[in-house]
C-alpha cells in the first residue's frame, strides 16, 4: 500500500529494476565493473575449549589494495563469529542479515543461538541464490553441543571440518595447518597456529596482506583481538610533502556559515503506576 | 547423415564441432621501474618481486641490466620477453663495441632499442622499458617506451604495473605542475634519492605486484652505485 | 571498455584534525569528448554531510535524488540530522538492494559527526561495500593515480589550509594523467562552524 502511495519506500529484498538497463549496456560493450573482492586468507581451527578464527584485513579491487585494514570476521551471535572471503559486499551482507535472523530466534525461542542454525541459514540462503552471491564463509562458534566449525561454500554446500581455510591464499594456511594441527590443542598454540597460517597467506599471496585479526571463541566468553599483529608495517616516508599555503591556484571561493543546531536530548519520564 | 556440427542443448559435451583451443603466449610478471634525471646524474630503482598471478615466483629478482658503464635498461613486464630482450641487447652493444672500437652511446642505444622493438610489430614484446644514461655532455636522460618502440625522452619516468600510481607524484615533484610558484633550483641527488623511495612507498601499499624491495642503481660520470631499499613483503 | 569510464571522473576525500575535505573534477564527458566543464558530483546532505558521486552521470544524478528522499524521510521521522555514518550504512544498503542491477556509482561519503564533530570518511564499492579508513578514500576512473598521490601527500592531523592544499596538489595531478578527467575542479573543506568552497584553477585539457 505504502508501496503504491510512495514509489520511492521500496519493497524488501533485492531489487532487479536496473537489470534490463545493465544488460543493454553490456550488449554495447560496457563491461560491468568488478566490485570489491577480499583477495584474502581465511582460517578456523577447533582447539580444546573452543574454536579458533582468523583473517587476514586486506581488500582488493582488482589488483589494487582498496581496504588495507578491512574487518573480515562478522559478528553473528554472542557465541558465533563468521570469517567471509569472495565479494565483500554479498559477506557484510548476508552475515548483518543472518545475524538479525538469528537474534530475533534467539529472542522467539529464549535460547543461546547454535551453530548448526547460523550454518542451515547462510547455507540455504546462499543456495537459492545458486552462487550468484558470492560469500565464501568460515563459521565458528561454542553452543551447548559443544565447538563446532563449518566451511561453506558460495553455492551453499557446507561442510563441517576440525580446521578449514578458504580464500586465495588458502593452499599457504592449509599448509600450515596440515603440519601443525593437533587435535585438543592448547589455547596458545592454537592462536599461535592461527596467527602462522595467516602470516603464511600474507607473505606467499598477493590477494591477502596487512594484519592478522584473531577470534578466540570458547564457552561463554569471547576475545575478539582485532589487529592480533601488524604483520606489515607502511614504510618510513623519506620527506614530507606538505606544500606551503598558496601552492594551489584558486579561481573562487565561498564560504558557507553553518549555524549551531543544538541537540537537546530529553531523558524519558518515567511511566507512574498507579 | 550428416555429422552432428551443432550443440544438442540437452547433451552439450556431445557435439562433434570443431574445438579451437588457444594458448595465451603472455604472462604478466608485474612489478615497476622508475627513473629520474638530474643535471649530472641519474637514478633508476625497480622493484625486486616477480610474480604470477597471486603467487610469488621470487622476491629478489633484479628488474635493471647494465648496458654499458653509462647506460642501464630497466625493464617490468613478461620475464621472459625481458630476458631474450637484454640479451639481444646487449650482444648488438657488444658488436658495436667491436666495430667501432668506442662504446655506444645512450643516445644510440635508444634510437637502437626503439627500432628492435618496432621490429616484433607484430608480436611485441609485452615489457615496459625505460631505458637511462649520460649522454655525450654528461647530462642524465631518461628514455620510456611503450611495448612496439615509441620512445620519448623525458626527465622522470614512471612504468610498469604501478606506473599509473607513481607517474602523477613525479609529475608534481620533479616537474613542478600544478605549483603557483614552481622551484626554479635544480635537482639534487638527494632529492631525487628521497623521492624515489617515496614513490615506491607508495606503490608497495596499493600495488599487490610490487613490493618485497627495491634495487637502485645512480649513475654518475664516475660510475654506478647500487643501493637497495626494503618494502612491504605481504 | 567499464561502463564506470563512460562519463569520467576523479574524487577524494580527506580526514585532517578536525576537519574533513572532499573534492571532485568538473568534467561531465561522453567517451571522449567533453560536454560541460560545470558538471556537480558532489552534494550537500546536510550542514557536515556531503556525499560524492563518481561513476555514470545519469545515476550520479539519480541516486543523489533517491539518497535526498531517503534522508528527507529519516530526518523527518527522527526529528534530527542524519550522521554520516549512518548516511553511508543507508546508501550502502540502496545500492546492495540494487546487487544484481547495480547502480554504477562508487560513493563517497565525507562529513563530521554530530555532536563530537569527529572527522568521518569512507567510500563504497558499486554494491554497497563500505571501507573505512583512517587517511583518505578515492574514487572514480583517476584512482590508481589518487592512490599513488595520496599516499605518498597525506599526513595526520593536517589544519583545514594545509589540508586544502594536499587534496587539491592530489586531485590536480593525479586527474592531469587521467585523460577523462580534469577540466577543473571543486574542493569543500568542511570545518566545525563552516564550509569552504574552492574552485581550483586547473589545466582545461
Amino acid at each position: 500500500m505504502s508501496y503504491v502511495l510512495c514509489p520511492e519506500i521500496p519493497a524488501p529484498g533485492f531489487s532487479f529494476d536496473n537489470c534490463k538497463r545493465n544488460a543493454t549496456l553490456e550488449s554495447k560493450g560496457f563491461a560491468v565493473p568488478k566490485a570489491i573482492k577480499t583477495g584474502t586468507t581465511i582460517v578456523g581451527i577447533t582447539y580444546k575449549d573452543g574454536v579458533i578464527l582468523g583473517a587476514d584485513t586486506r581488500a582488493t579491487e582488482d589488483t589494487t589494495v582498496a581496504d588495507k585494514n578491512c574487518e573480515k570476521i562478522h559478528y553473528l551471535a554472542p557465541n558465533m563469529y563468521c570469517c567471509g572471503a569472495g565479494t565483500a559486499a554479498d559477506t557484510e551482507m548476508t552475515t548483518q542479515m543472518v545475524a538479525a535472523q538469528l537474534e530475533l530466534h534467539k529472542l522467539y525461542t529464549n535460547r543461546e543461538s547454535r551453530v548448526a542454525t547460523a550454518n542451515q541459514l547462510l547455507k540455504q540462503y546462499l543456495f537459492s541464490y545458486q552462487g550468484y552471491i558470492g560469500a565464501a564463509l568460515i563459521l565458528g562458534g561454542v553452543d551447548i553441543e559443544g565447538p563446532h566449525l563449518y566451511m561453506i561454500h558460495p553455492h551453499g554446500s557446507s561442510v563441517d571440518l576440525p580446521y578449514g581455510t578458504m580464500g586465495s591464499g588458502s593452499l599457504a594456511a592449509i599448509a600450515v595447518f596440515e603440519l601443525g594441527w593437533k587435535p585438543d590443542m592448547e589455547e596458545e598454540a592454537g592462536v599461535q597456529l592461527v596467527r602462522d597460517a595467516i602470516a603464511a597467506g600474507i607473505f606467499n599471496d598477493l590477494g591477502s596482506g596487512s594484519n592478522v585479526d584473531i577470534c578466540v571463541i570458547r564457552k561463554g566468553s569471547v576475545d575478539y583481538k582485532r589487529t592480533y599483529d601488524e604483520a606489515n608495517k607502511k614504510g618510513v616516508k623519506q620527506g614530507s610533502y606538505k606544500y606551503p599555503r598558496g601552492t594551489t591556484a584558486v579561481l573562487s571561493t565561498k564560504v558557507l556559515d553553518v549555524e549551531e543546531v543544538s541537540v537537546t536530548p530529553i531523558e524519558a519520564e518515567r511511566m507512574d503506576v498507579v | 547423415m550428416m555429422m552432428q556440427t551443432e550443440m544438442n542443448a540437452y547433451y552439450p559435451d556431445y557435439s562433434t564441432a570443431p574445438i579451437q583451443r588457444q594458448i595465451n603466449p603472455y604472462a604478466d610478471n608485474g612489478g615497476s621501474v622508475v627513473a629520474i634525471a638530474g643535471n649530472d646524474f641519474v637514478v633508476v630503482g625497480a622493484d625486486t618481486r616477480l610474480s604470477s598471478g597471486f603467487s610469488i615466483y621470487t622476491r629478489n629478482q633484479n628488474k635493471l641490466f647494465p648496458m654499458s658503464d653509462t647506460t642501464v635498461l630497466g625493464c617490468a613486464g613478461c620475464w621472459c620477453d625481458t630476458l631474450t630482450l637484454t640479451r639481444i641487447l646487449k650482444s648488438r652493444m657488444q658488436m658495436y663495441q667491436q666495430e667501432h672500437n668506442k662504446q655506444m652511446s645512450t643516445t644510440a642505444c635508444a634510437q637502437m632499442l626503439s627500432t628492435m622493438l618496432y621490429y616484433k610489430r607484430f608480436f611485441p614484446y609485452y615489457i615496459s622499458n625505460i631505458l637511462v644514461g649520460l649522454d655525450n655532455e654528461g647530462k642524465g636522460c631518461v628514455y620510456s617506451y611503450d611495448p612496439i618502440g615509441h620512445c620519448e625522452k623525458a626527465t622522470y619516468r614512471a612504468g610498469g604495473s604501478a606506473g599509473a600510481l607513481l607517474q602523477p607524484l613525479l609529475d608534481n615533484q620533479i616537474g613542478q605542475k600544478n605549483l603557483v610558484k614552481p622551484s626554479s633550483e635544480d635537482l639534487s641527488q638527494e632529492k631525487a634519492l628521497a623521492i624515489l623511495k617515496d614513490v615506491f612507498i607508495a606503490a608497495a601499499e596499493r600495488d599487490i605486484y610490487t613490493g618485497d624491495s627495491v634495487l637502485i642503481n645512480i649513475i654518475t660520470k664516475d660510475g654506478t652505485k647500487v643501493e637497495t631499499f626494503e618494502l612491504r613483503k605481504d | 571498455m567499464s561502463i564506470l569510464a563512460y562519463n569520467g571522473g576523479a574524487m577524494v576525500a580527506m580526514k585532517g584534525e578536525n576537519c574533513v575535505a572532499i573534492a571532485a573534477d568538473r568534467r561531465f564527458g561522453i567517451q571522449a569528448q567533453t560536454v560541460a566543464t560545470n558538471f556537480e558530483k558532489v552534494f550537500e546532505m546536510g550542514p557536515h554531510l556531503f556525499v560524492g558521486l563518481p561513476g555514470l552521470a545519469t545515476d550520479t544524478q539519480t541516486v543523489m535524488e533517491k539518497l535526498r528522499f531517503r534522508k528527507n524521510l529519516y530526518e523527518l521521522k527522527e526529528n534530527r540530522r542524519i550522521s554520516p555514518k549512518v548516511f553511508a550504512a543507508m546508501i550502502s544498503n540502496m545500492l546492495y538492494e540494487k546487487r544484481f542491477g547495480p547502480f554504477f556509482v562508487e560513493p563517497v561519503v565525507a562529513g563530521l559527526m554530530p555532536g563530537t564533530f569527529e572527522p568521518y570518511i569512507c567510500n563504497m564499492d558499486l554494491i554497497g561495500c563500505i571501507n573505512q579508513p583512517t587517511d583518505f578514500v578515492v574514487g572514480g576512473t583517476a584512482s590508481a593515480q589518487l592512490y599513488g598521490m595520496c599516499e605518498a601527500l597525506w599526513e595526520p592531523n593536517l589544519g583545514p589550509d594545509d589540508l586544502f592544499e594536499t587534496i587539491s596538489q592530489a586531485l590536480m595531478n593525479a586527474f592531469d594523467r587521467d585523460a577523462i578527467s580534469g577540466w577543473g575542479a571543486t574542493v569543500y573543506i568542511i570545518e566545525k562552524d563552516k564550509v569552504t568552497v574552492k574552485n581550483l584553477k586547473t589545466r582545461m585539457d
